[in-house]
């Protein structure tokens, strides 16, 4: 697989371990944001080939673990009560809400369809003229465009019984977030690729010079996340703090202007509730009021008490980085009754696709249709 | 395919009546003709002796037809293979089918010309059977279970107490092709190559493996659905003893690598349905894969690792950049309907 294989070879990953050996003197705490990172990571076995002196934390970015207990509930009465058909990206169905979860739901009746890509959604929606159509738009920057896409798409076809239920959280405010719990010692971040490829690097600057850390954009293979790893170590022990983009292959400085564009066209800015952490102002992203019609928080009229969060939910200090993916397991097992975020733990996303934004194809030979994001049922985390 | 007065399955075919007989006699009864079968009696009277083994299963996969086969092709082929994997050759299977008021005929007759060619290429003769109908909606086109039963290889001893450490593992072929292919079909994904099921009749290989090794094959299993990285984990739980496998040595097609990245599954967990693995004594290893290699279906075959007395119960992965990580069971289901 061309500009794959490349990124998975044995020989630069022993390079790049031998030059982080080489320039590692003391220990330093790194948190890769992306939950496609963190997948790589466990799935690559890299943790263990580290040094000792190189800690990495698993950030916050999952959408499938920050996507508050009552949008969940939400997506389930939709699906139940109002009778929606309810598509949503696979691993969003597992997630437990307060009662139930999205598969409990569909094997109840409820008709939920898992899809890879919005607008099949839409696509839908036409075939199902009688029926409202809800899309669960979750996602970081990553999956907006082609979500918001999707609006724009159902609003040009005048496909009226389409809508989406927007759970869009932002990178930046969850660093600056984390940056600021006084228990996170996080020292050096890799920013996630994907993001950056659409948003591009102007918002990390100001973060990098306010909390005067390392930020480095890093891509997903494991040639990438070591040399993400060197680049941020190298800064530290420099003692310098400035955005570095490691993922210069497929991320320009300025982003993707045309997702962009598309983005701000359908998406505003709003507060938005991050399971286990709470509010952080501005982090995520609302449909705009002139395209009401495609929101379904606001189509339909969701009244809803809001479920509280077990107490036992760990979800927050995985999320920040003070406790790891693997003691969240450990922990989830040993409370009872597990708590339902903790088991979140256990399944992670795949990399969303960079091919989508760039228009570049990763894997060559093989794939023409090319679904948006791309998540899927991992296996359970832990290291070898 | 004969003509008929009806171009559609109705209530009437699973009767037991009239339209019973006349689908029966135009199609099952003749297309798959042998003397036990045309007894047209309620069950087969045969002679059996020895130790055999027996085996069911039956098969829904969606959808019905996809490249490389059809539902009737995975119905025989599935339990021959089960058989082969307790070192049996399959000699007889019933066939029964589930059918959905308003399946069309010519489906109906394909998967059942499907059924008569993968049969004959097992050398399996179907005895017995049973056809049922459902109304619409409350089915899904066909349903299809097969239950075979066939003679233990006389060298065979396959069980897991047989797993030693320092067995080594094989796999007989490209690994993940049979998932891949469902789940293209369903997502509309397209190759530039053609990619097609791997389902095929593993009889005649396994056969033919225990005619020359005989007890140096420990255990055999096929890796159909939770794909090879949940029988490594049977393995190694039931046999309390530890797997490694090597990811270099994983055999996957290019076309779904570059599938499995882009939909997001791992090779290991993805459907299999013409591949098994067998835990082999180390000695024999070498020389069962040289014979493995120029038998048919064997031709990418590979031994990806070896059990271990280190951590009992699991499966540890060497990545191919030189990680570790264990490989856990499936978790839930990754895709449903897949055979």
């Amino acid at each position: 697989m061309k500009f794959l294989s490349e990124y998975r070879s044995p020989e630069l990953v022993d390079q790049y371990l031998r030059q982080i050996r080489e320039t590692v003197r003391r220990p330093w705490t790194i948190m890769e944001v992306c939950g496609g990172q963190t997948h790589s990571l466990v799935k690559n076995g890299i943790l263990n080939m580290l040094p000792p002196e190189v800690t990495m934390v698993h950030g916050p970015g999952c959408p499938v673990c920050v996507t508050p207990l009552h949008l969940i509930d939400k997506a389930v009465w939709l699906a139940e009560e109002q009778r929606v058909i309810l598509c949503s990206y696979g691993d969003m169905l597992r997630v437990p809400g307060s009662r139930k979860s999205l598969l409990e739901a569909k094997a109840a009746g409820a008709d939920v369809r898992i899809l890879y890509s919005p607008l099949e959604a839409v696509t839908v929606a036409q075939e199902n003229p009688g029926r409202e159509v809800v899309f669960f738009a979750v996602g970081f920057e990553t999956t907006a465009p082609a979500n918001a896409m999707s609006v724009v798409h159902a609003h040009q076809l005048g496909v009226q019984n389409y809508s989406i239920l927007a759970s869009h959280v932002l990178v930046p405010p969850a660093i600056e977030a984390v940056m600021n719990d006084p228990e996170a010692r996080i020292q050096g971040f890799l920013a996630a690729g994907h993001v950056c490829t659409i948003m591009g690097l102007h918002e990390y600057h100001p973060l990098a010079e306010k909390y005067k850390i390392p930020i480095v954009v890093t891509g997903f293979e494991p040639v990438d996340l070591l040399q993400g790893i060197l680049m941020a170590v190298r800064q530290l022990e420099n003692g310098e703090h400035r955005v570095e983009n490691q993922y210069s292959r497929v991320v320009r400085p300025e982003g993707n202007p045309e997702a962009r564009r598309v983005i701000e066209r359908v998406f505003t800015l709003s507060d938005r509730e991050w399971r286990g952490i709470g509010t952080i102002p501005n982090s995520g992203w609302e449909v705009q009021h002139d395209l009401s019609a495609y929101d379904a928080n606001r189509k339909f009229n969701v009244q809803l008490e809001k479920a509280p969060e077990s107490p036992d939910c760990i979800a927050g200090l995985v999320l920040k980085g003070i406790k790891n993916h693997t003691n969240a397991l450990n922990s989830a097992r040993a409370a009872p009754p597990p708590c339902p975020s903790a088991r979140l733990w256990c399944r992670r996303k795949a990399p969303a696709q960079h091919t989508i934004i760039t228009g570049r194809r990763v894997s060559g030979s093989t794939v023409y249709r090319l679904p948006s994001t791309v998540y899927r049922y991992a296996n359970t985390l832990s290291d070898a | 395919m004969p003509k008929l007065d009806f171009d559609v399955i109705n209530l009437g075919h699973g009767s037991g009546g009239l339209l019973t007989n006349k689908l029966l006699e135009a199609g099952v009864f003749d297309v798959l003709k042998n003397p036990l079968l045309d007894t047209h009696h309620d069950g087969a009277v045969l002679e059996m002796n020895g130790q055999m083994a027996f085996s069911t299963d039956s098969y829904v996969v969606s959808p019905v037809f996809f490249p490389g086969g059809n539902i009737g092709d995975l119905a025989v082929n599935g339990t021959v293979n089960d058989l082969a994997m307790c070192g049996a050759g399959a000699q007889y299977l019933s066939l029964a089918f589930i059918l959905e008021e308003g399946l069309p005929m010519a489906e109906y007759w394909d998967i059942l010309i499907s059924i008569k060619n993968a049969a004959q290429r097992a050398g399996v003769q179907i005895i017995t059977g049973d056809t049922k109908v459902v109304e619409r909606g409350k089915g899904d086109k066909i349903f299809i279970n097969t239950t075979g039963i066939g003679a233990i290889h006389p060298r065979a001893d396959i069980s897991m107490q047989r797993v030693r450490p320092g067995d080594r593992i094989l796999i007989s072929g490209h690994i993940a092709t049979h998932g891949i292919v469902i789940m293209s079909v369903r997502q509309g994904v397209e190759f530039e190559t053609t990619l097609t099921s791997d389902t095929a009749n593993l009889n005649h290989t396994v056969l033919q493996l225990l005619d020359t090794f005989g007890p140096d094959i420990h255990l055999l299993r096929d890796p159909t659905r939770g794909g090879v990285a949940t029988v490594l984990n049977e393995i190694a739980r039931d046999a309390h003893l530890g797997v490694e496998i090597r990811q270099d040595r994983l055999p996957v097609l290019e076309e779904v690598a570059g599938a499995c990245e882009l939909l997001g599954f791992d090779p290991l967990y993805v459907a299999n349905e013409g591949v098994f693995i067998a835990v082999a004594a180390p000695a024999a290893a070498e020389a069962m894969l040289e014979k493995l290699r120029s038998l048919e279906y064997g031709a990418h075959a590979q031994i990806v690792g070896e059990v271990v007395e280190t951590h009992p119960r699991q499966v540890i992965l060497h990545s191919q950049i030189g990680g570790r990580r264990v490989v856990n069971m499936l978790t839930g289901e990754q895709l449903p309907r897949i055979c």
